[in-house]
């Protein structure tokens, strides 16, 4: 019985852990604030309770079989029966598994990407060692650390690195996405709250990785054009700084 | 002869030349040993990293390790617990069972196993010595550039790494050709491929594996070091490299890698199963199936650690659903295992303790691993401790445990004496217990945010307690692996003596004695089924005695029975080299390349070339019938004839082999070339070639007749001819060397750019590589003429120019190939 019970209690205690301390936080993929990440939490939470259910049973029928004498069964009758347990368990279940995953998985993956849209914002992030800089294209406006959106909008974030590889990621929007020197990658995120969330470098770039973050504030519409108006650097002032 | 006098003529021949000369041992017992204690030891310094990490992480804004040091801790600990530990070990535990499971007396090329050990040690101490230093690698085990370039790593810490790595990694492509040809040619007569014992299986596509997946590995830990240390721009997207180039042939290693590890493990689960179940493992052939699927999958996933670099949609769902197929043959083996316990009569001791432990926590592995192949749910969780969580799920549930079970299973077999059930069974529950507690609250750490590879964290973040608990966890773990090693010292003084077949298994190893005698087998029988001791348990006792095949000792040679690779069919024997120094000459030349060119002393490197290339040919000169190796005797067996006089043998295998996996390298170097041609930002290609049209077709006109009059002195070798052997051969290997001197000339006449122009880079190195195969060819050709004069080689000794022929055939391969890809296709193309 020692096995058994080690590996519920395991289970039991992770799933206080998780009631406990909520899923909520400032970094959390559970707690989600946007369409990406909302929709990675429901397959987080699907794959999860699948898995529970399959490893739980796993679990105890190898503890079963392990403690009950199966006789002496002969090899065919044997070999019959594992192959019925091999097309069930070991090709049914994972294909049937699989199968149900991408059904999920690949339109959420597809509607995460940056399609076409008239309405989507687009914003520059150059990630440096160890600092985001952050401009809005046609205004001039240029941030460190620290991004503007509004909030039920689309944004574009066009990621480039001026050294090493970093990674842009606001876990409670969505997903991560690198930034890569050579190169520009397109990322999609929008906020369905009016809120302040917090983004993090998440690939390793040097001694200062831990504190490469930066802060996202989702504002009404209004206020993003008010904003925009506010800060907008004049047109010549701008040619300038492009040179 | 009676048995005992036998029996010490055996010793004689086969045993370890006492005091120093143990440094020059082969025997594969011995070798196996090495490795796995040298793994060992490697294991627990790189889990005393892990603490000091833990220690740091246990709370947030903690600075008992500065971000310097972390760096440093997290690369070595990756890079030790991978490339020290993991696949060593297994490779000595693979080089230590295999010709005992198989029936052999030992590996088939045993100085290849010592220049193997040698390498790994040599270069296992230089990676340590940077961490003494204070200068080990900080950019992360997988060293993505530009981090670790030259530019933001300008110290030697990435040195170490590339060069250090690429020496230990010669002793894992020397287990993967040697085990493979083992396998497949020096097995027990009789022992046809399915009556093979299910462990050799996993082995074989391990070391096949090895031999394809090591090569983009060593090739990507050569460019860069050359982008370091000489500024070519194989990286650098300014010049026309793509840091993401390194991505791709470092994962193009990664994955498959992943499974290298696990095959041996799941290989010493599949075997103590169906011992404590007292049964056939049900569905072999269902295993042997998914061994191969799993084998031929991981080559097709490693894309799936680079979801979040932005390829194409289309390209992220195949690599998807690839990695997801993988859950397929994983789940027949658990299905095939679960049936052999649920159908047999199982026993429950410290063995299956760890098995019932790598059941649980390598299935939680596996499913957590199905979720991160979903593109989507990655996004999220990709280089957060989800990840740190999954991946040791998988490596310590999947490859630590099974060993364990492994150790314990074989402790009698190693020392002749029993382990504690008492003590084994606190250190497995301390270190289970442990390791969920550390390793399962990184799953919440990462859901919450928690990147990976941060060295400190602000407080409130929902991560406090989970990290207390993760460390928490880790020392309970710690304490259970130090009871684990605790039991096994002790049980070599107090354990229990093992009777000979103590757990009444029905694999060969056990009739080696334990712990085993130095050549394994007095005598070889047929054998006819796939479980020799459960089906004639007399063989523990006869096969210790001279009463079947192969009991000749009065020659003094070491020899193998050689069969066919399909039916196991007896058709040569196999005569290997005793004791020997040259590996370990050889290896210290090596070392001496490898240091010299980390304190970037060039001249001394080319010395310690010239000295590795003098060890490693005087080496190849003790073979066939020089009168170290097997001249000729009147106790020779006029029926069976010795390897070195047909036109057949391990060496050509060998051979085969080995032009495999430079063939894996040569097709990466291409891959490579495609790769920047096609993705590279600022690629550009000049519009003529930088090289001499005409000279290059000298070169291989010269090299294709070379290589078709090769092949027909070869063909009438074989009829029996070898009129003006000796003069065809040397005028070859001159016609070679005159090959190779317009290559080089052509190399250093081309206008080539090296440090700006990654284009040229590559040109570059593709002729080296050309070089490099022409004139070892020219030189081995040349040897092969004086040992025609030396009566070495010949009509009654056609052996070793039948070996260099696959060589040649592949040196004119790559050379038309390369003119083809590198010349003419961008001629033809346009830039």
């Amino acid at each position: 019985m020692r096995l058994y019970d080690s590996s519920l209690a395991k289970i039991l205690c992770a799933a206080s852990i998780l009631l406990l301390t909520g899923c909520s936080g400032p970094f959390s993929t559970l707690d989600p604030a946007g369409p990406s990440a909302h929709m990675v939490k429901l397959l987080w939470w699907g794959m999860f309770w699948f898995s529970l259910v399959v490893s739980v049973v796993l679990f105890v029928w190898w503890w079963h079989a392990m403690h009950r004498d199966g006789g002496d069964v002969e090899q065919d009758k044997a070999q019959k029966a594992l192959n019925k347990w091999v097309w069930y368990g070991g090709i049914g279940l994972p294909t049937f598994a699989i199968t149900l995953l991408l059904i999920f998985g690949i339109p959420y993956g597809h509607r995460m990407l940056p399609h076409a849209d008239p309405n989507a914002v687009r914003i520059e992030v150059t990630a440096h060692q160890w600092f985001w800089r952050v401009t809005y294209p046609d205004t001039g406006i240029e941030l460190i650390d620290d991004i503007v959106i509004p909030v039920d909008t689309p944004i574009d974030f066009h990621l480039s690195s001026e050294d090493v590889i970093h990674s842009f990621w606001v876990p409670r929007l969505g997903g991560k996405l690198d930034a890569i020197p050579g190169r520009t990658t397109v990322l999609r995120l929008q906020a369905d709250e009016i809120d302040t969330y917090r983004g993090q470098c998440a690939e390793y770039c040097g001694s200062a990785h831990a504190f490469m973050q930066f802060e996202l504030r989702a504002v009404s519409q209004d206020d993003f054009e008010q904003w925009l108006s506010d800060n907008a650097v004049p047109a010549s002032t701008t040619e300038v700084s492009d040179d | 002869m009676t048995n005992a006098e036998f029996q010490r003529r055996m010793a004689q021949v086969w045993d370890n030349l006492p005091g120093w000369g143990q440094l020059a041992a082969v025997n594969h017992t011995s070798i196996g040993r090495r490795f796995m204690v040298t793994g060992a030891i490697f294991f627990l310094i790189g889990g005393v990293m892990a603490m000091l990490m833990r220690t740091q992480l246990a709370l947030p804004n903690q600075d008992i390790v500065p971000a310097d040091v972390y760096s440093q801790l997290f690369t070595m600990h990756g890079t030790i617990m991978m490339f020290l530990f993991a696949i060593p070990i297994l490779e000595g535990l693979a080089i230590y069972m295999i010709p005992k499971l198989i029936g052999a007396r030992d590996l088939v090329f045993p100085r290849i196993s010592s220049l193997g050990y040698y390498c790994y040690l040599f270069g296992g101490i230089i990676i340590m010595s940077s961490l003494f230093f204070g200068i080990a690698p900080d950019s992360g085990w997988f060293m993505y550039t530009p981090l670790s370039s030259a530019e933001f790593s300008p110290g030697p810490g990435s040195d170490f790494w590339l060069l250090g790595i690429t020496f230990v990694e010669i002793s894992a492509m020397a287990a993967g050709v040697e085990l493979t040809v083992s396998i497949l040619r020096s097995r027990a007569p009789g022992m046809t491929l399915s009556k093979m014992p299910i462990f050799c299986w996993y082995i074989l596509a391990m070391a096949l594996m090895i031999v394809f997946g090591f090569p983009p590995l060593i090739l990507a830990s050569i460019l860069l070091e050359l982008e370091r240390a000489a500024g070519m721009p194989f990286f650098e997207v300014a010049s026309g490299g793509d840091p993401i180039l390194w991505q791709h042939l470092f994962w193009l290693f990664g994955h498959p890698e992943v499974y290298i590890i696990f095959l041996p493990a799941a290989a010493v689960i599949s075997t103590i199963i169906p011992v404590f179940s007292k049964r056939p493992i049900i569905g072999y052939k269902w295993i042997v199936l998914s061994i191969i699927l799993t084998a031929f999958i991981s080559f097709g996933i490693w894309v799936h650690h680079m979801f979040t670099i932005g390829i194409p949609p289309l390209a992220q769902a195949f690599f998807s659903i690839a990695s997801m197929l993988v859950a397929i043959p994983t789940a027949i083996q658990i299905f095939a295992w679960l049936a052999t316990l649920w159908m047999g009569r199982p026993s429950f001791n410290l063995p299956m303790l760890w098995v019932f432990g790598f059941l649980i926590v390598f299935v939680c592995g596996g499913l957590t691993g199905v979720m991160l192949a979903l593109v989507p749910f990655n996004w999220q969780v990709h280089d957060t401790h989800f990840v740190v969580a999954h991946l040791h799920y998988v490596l310590i549930g999947g490859m630590v445990y099974p060993l364990i079970a492994g150790i314990y299973y074989w402790l009698p077999h190693f020392s002749g004496r029993m382990p504690s059930l008492r003590l084994g069974r606190w250190g497995f529950w301390l270190t289970f217990i442990g390791m969920n507690a550390t390793f399962f609250m990184m799953h919440l750490t990462g859901l919450l945010g928690m990147p990976r590879r941060v060295f400190t964290y602000e407080a409130g973040l929902g991560w406090d307690g989970l990290n207390l608990l993760s460390s928490v966890g880790g020392f309970i773990m710690t304490l259970g692996i130090g009871l684990v090693l605790l039991d096994i010292i002790l049980h070599f003084k107090f354990g229990k003596k093992a009777e000979k077949n103590p757990w009444q298994a029905d694999t060969l190893e056990w009739a080696t004695g334990t712990p085993p005698v130095s050549y394994n087998f007095a005598s070889i029988p047929n054998i006819e089924s796939r479980h020799p001791l459960w089906d004639n348990p007399s063989l523990l006792e006869s096969m210790s005695k001279n009463e079947h095949g192969l009991a000749e000792i009065r020659h003094g040679r070491r020899e193998l029975l050689g069969t066919e690779v399909m039916s196991g069919k007896l058709t040569s024997i196999f005569h290997i080299p005793t004791h020997s120094w040259w590996p370990l000459f050889s290896a210290l030349g090596l070392a001496l390349v490898c240091v010299s060119l980390l304190v970037r002393v060039y001249p001394l490197a080319i010395v310690g070339c010239v000295l590795a290339a003098i060890f490693l040919l005087r080496w190849s000169w003790e073979n066939g019938a020089h009168p170290s190796m097997a001249p000729p005797t009147k106790y020779d067996d006029p029926k069976i004839p010795l390897h070195s006089r047909t036109h057949d043998g391990p060496g050509l295998w060998g051979m085969v082999i080995t032009l495999l996996a430079d063939g894996a390298l040569y097709l990466s170097l291409l891959f490579g070339w495609l790769y920047l041609w096609l993705v590279a930002p600022e690629w550009s290609m000049p519009s003529v070639s930088p090289l001499s049209i005409p000279l290059l077709f000298t070169a291989g006109l010269l090299l294709t007749i070379l290589v078709v009059f090769y092949h027909m002195q070869i063909r009438y070798l074989k009829a029996g001819n070898d009129r003006g052997l000796e003069r065809n051969l040397g005028l070859l290997g001159l016609m070679g060397v005159v090959h190779t001197a317009v290559l080089i000339t052509l190399t250093t006449m081309a206008p080539l750019e090296l440090q700006s122009s990654a284009h040229d880079a590559v040109i570059f190195v593709m002729l080296i590589y050309l070089i490099f195969h022409s004139g070892l060819g020219s030189v081995l050709t040349l040897m092969q003429a004086l040992r025609v004069r030396l009566g070495y080689v010949g009509k009654t000794y056609p052996y070793e120019p039948i070996v260099l022929r696959p060589w040649w055939t592949y040196t004119l391969g790559i050379f038309w190939c390369s003119v083809a890809t590198f010349v003419a296709l961008p001629m033809l193309w346009g830039s």
